[in-house]
């Protein structure tokens, strides 16, 4: 059995033309949590072996949630800091990784927690 | 915005045009800010005025746009730095070695082009991670395992043309040796395929690996030669069982047969999966030690003594842990054959290790997190073909480290696969520890991190700080211990840019032939020099030191 990702011959095209209309791409409404399951969930995300997580509970020792989703004091303004910056061993991400769009998705999910 | 040396701010901004008409003007980053997302994360020079940043990023979306993108910057002389997913860390990140070159950022092509079960491999595009191909997997329910290595978020083209490695099967874990085929674009922008690939209407590209006349895929590694824009790979089935056992001998020099025996069964392919020597004595980079072994060790106490108290303790001086993947019943003869060949060690006593059946169940996968999570020495996730993140908890703020690193470097020598050259390493690394103040064995001993089919990696991690003077030090000290490897016959496989040079240099043979030659091939291939001018110490010729 061959599989192949749709994302081939007219497809391509498809995304290209998609990709190239960008104020029609950003109105499309973006899922916030899907952009924190994708790049935020592996190391900050619930269960063992989160990098990010335990980074938090070493340093609010539980005066804050160590989980991102469950805090409900995250402005999105310093969400996107910490993405666009980074913070000790957490590098910044770069625009082809998250979009602006997809950030302030990521922002909105974040602060409405 | 920095301009690329000797380009005038008329030229590049025509190029720039060019760049946005090839890829639309979103996926051209000028801005300052934009710009600064290129700098490498774990830079050694940050915030000093040597730290390698670009002057702007492209980012196409198909092989056609970095065609456009490659004639405009060869037509107008700009230098590029191509990148894949750009997550490299502690090897350079996503900044370019050469400051002012544009970052050529391969991640939007991410396609996943096709995976084959039946001939168990692959081809994709250089923005695909190893999560988005777990992914993908996953959601097909292919019984096919990508070999990955530690950090998930690395692009499989990027981590094998940086000559990565994984954990799983042999024939794997070494991701340049897994791949098959290559379609790069020259520095002309022609497009080239290598292997079958360049046969029209292939249907063997990811088949077979070498085509007729001379194979070149080694020349797009660790180089500049070319950009790559395609790569096959192949992939493991995913096998019946897992087994592991180990060994552990009682005696220092147990560890000459002990090498010697493991090198046999993995060279013969009894054993399969990566092995991993401990000392549960000694310690290492796996194992700290306690305090009493601490003092032991730090008034060097006789090897005697430190047999006596692996006695007393009941920990053998020397273990190894061997790994097998295959049919359960096959497996278990295989460490059973293993543990007679071990047995030839006096004293040499065994354990049963672990056994997992495929696929794993969520809840395996969980217990299998929490113990990697939690140091231990049983099996990790990328021993199953599972990418995450766990192993990016080095240097990040833990209960034991309140005061994370700003980043880490990383030194990683290949060392020959004898008992003799770990001892002879290890004197080695405990006296440049010393004489440097490094954190290279300081006390316990170091055993092999990685293991080749015939060569062992040492790894050590140091610090970035976020201090210029103590990151300044640092780096004189990286140099140092490259120059003391290299005096024992020892280099390095993979390094960061700022020491790409001082590794070459210790490539010297017959008077830097090999750079030479290099340089000649630059040359030709790229004659105005705009592919990632200094990758691996190869300047183009008006960049290079006469």
């Amino acid at each position: 059995m061959t599989k192949r990702a749709n994302i081939g011959g007219a497809a391509a095209l498809l995304c290209v033309a998609l990709a190239v209309a960008a104020p029609a791409a950003a109105q499309q409404p973006i899922d916030g949590k899907a952009v924190f399951e994708k790049w935020c969930a592996p190391c900050h995300g619930d269960g063992p072996g989160k990098p990010g997580t335990n980074a938090l509970q070493a340093l609010y020792k539980g005066a804050k949630p160590a989980l991102l989703e469950k805090r409900t004091d995250l402005p999105p303004d310093l969400t996107k800091q910490f993405v666009r910056t980074g913070v000790s061993v957490m590098p910044f991400f770069r625009k082809t990784e998250i979009s602006d769009a997809e950030l302030d998705a990521l922002a909105k999910y974040l602060a409405h927690k | 915005m920095a301009l690329p040396e000797g380009v005038t701010q008329a030229t590049f901004d025509r190029a720039l045009r060019e760049f946005e008409k090839a890829v639309g003007s979103r996926w051209v980053f000028t801005s300052d800010a934009d710009v600064a997302l290129y700098r490498d994360a774990y830079s050694p020079f940050q915030g000093e005025p040597e730290e390698r940043v670009a002057s702007a990023a492209v980012a196409p979306y198909t092989v056609e746009e970095v065609q456009a993108v490659v004639r405009a910057a060869n037509t107008h002389r700009i230098p590029l730095y191509t990148i894949s997913t750009g997550k490299n860390l502690g090897y350079g990140g996503s900044a370019p070695n050469l400051s002012g070159s544009v970052v050529l950022d391969l991640k939007r092509m991410n396609r996943i082009l096709e995976v084959s079960e039946r001939n168990a491999s692959a081809l994709v595009e250089p923005g695909v991670s190893y999560f988005d191909f777990y992914r993908y997997i996953q959601e097909h329910k292919l019984n096919v395992w990508m070999d990955c290595p530690d950090p998930g978020w690395g692009s499989l083209i990027g981590n094998a043309l940086d000559h990565g490695g994984g954990y799983t099967m042999t024939t794997f874990r070494n991701h340049f040796d897994a791949h098959c085929g290559m379609e790069v674009v020259l520095a002309n922008g022609e497009l080239l395929r290598t292997g079958m690939g360049a046969v029209p209407n292939a249907k063997t590209w990811q088949q077979y690996k070498f085509g007729a006349g001379p194979w070149i895929d080694g020349l797009f590694s660790q180089s500049n030669f070319g950009v790559v824009t395609k790569m096959g790979f192949w992939l493991m089935p995913q096998p019946d069982a897992y087994l592991t056992g180990t060994v552990s001998v009682p005696k220092h020099q147990d560890l000459v047969p002990l090498v010697d025996i493991l090198n046999y069964l993995e060279n013969s392919g009894i054993v399969n999966g990566m092995p991993q020597l401990g000392s549960p004595l000694l310690g290492g980079f796996f194992s700290p030690i306690g305090t009493e072994l601490r003092d032991m060790l730090a008034r060097n106490a006789p090897t005697e003594e430190l047999e006596a108290y692996a006695k007393r303790k009941g920990t053998g001086y020397w273990s190894c842990t061997v790994k097998f993947y295959g049919p359960a019943r096959s497996i278990q003869a295989n460490w059973e054959y293993c543990q007679e060949k071990f047995a030839a060690i006096p004293g040499a006593t065994f354990e049963n290790g672990e056994t997992y059946k495929f696929p794993l169940s969520a809840a395996e996968i969980e217990d299998i997190t929490r113990n990697q999570a939690a140091g231990s020495r049983s099996a990790t996730l990328p021993e199953f073909g599972i990418p995450s993140l766990t192993m990016f908890s080095i240097g990040a703020r833990t209960e034991t480290n309140p005061n994370p690193s700003a980043g880490h470097m990383w030194f990683s020598p290949i060392i020959p696969r004898s008992a003799e050259a770990i001892f002879e390493a290890n004197r080695v690394f405990a006296e440049a520890s010393k004489q440097l103040d490094v954190p290279l064995n300081a006390v316990g001993f170091s055993l092999p991190t990685t293991y080749w089919n015939r060569a062992f990696i040492f790894l050590f991690g140091l610090p970035v700080t976020k201090d210029p003077a103590t990151n300044k030090k640092n780096r004189a000290k990286f140099e140092q211990i490259v120059k003391i490897c290299a005096e024992h016959g020892w280099a390095e496989y993979r390094t960061p840019p700022a020491f790409q040079e001082a590794v070459m240099d210790t490539y010297s043979f017959n008077d830097h032939a090999l750079r030479r030659f290099h340089e000649t091939l630059k040359d030709a291939v790229d004659p105005n020099g705009i592919l990632s001018a200094g990758r691996y110490g190869i300047w183009p010729k008006h960049l290079r030191k006469v």
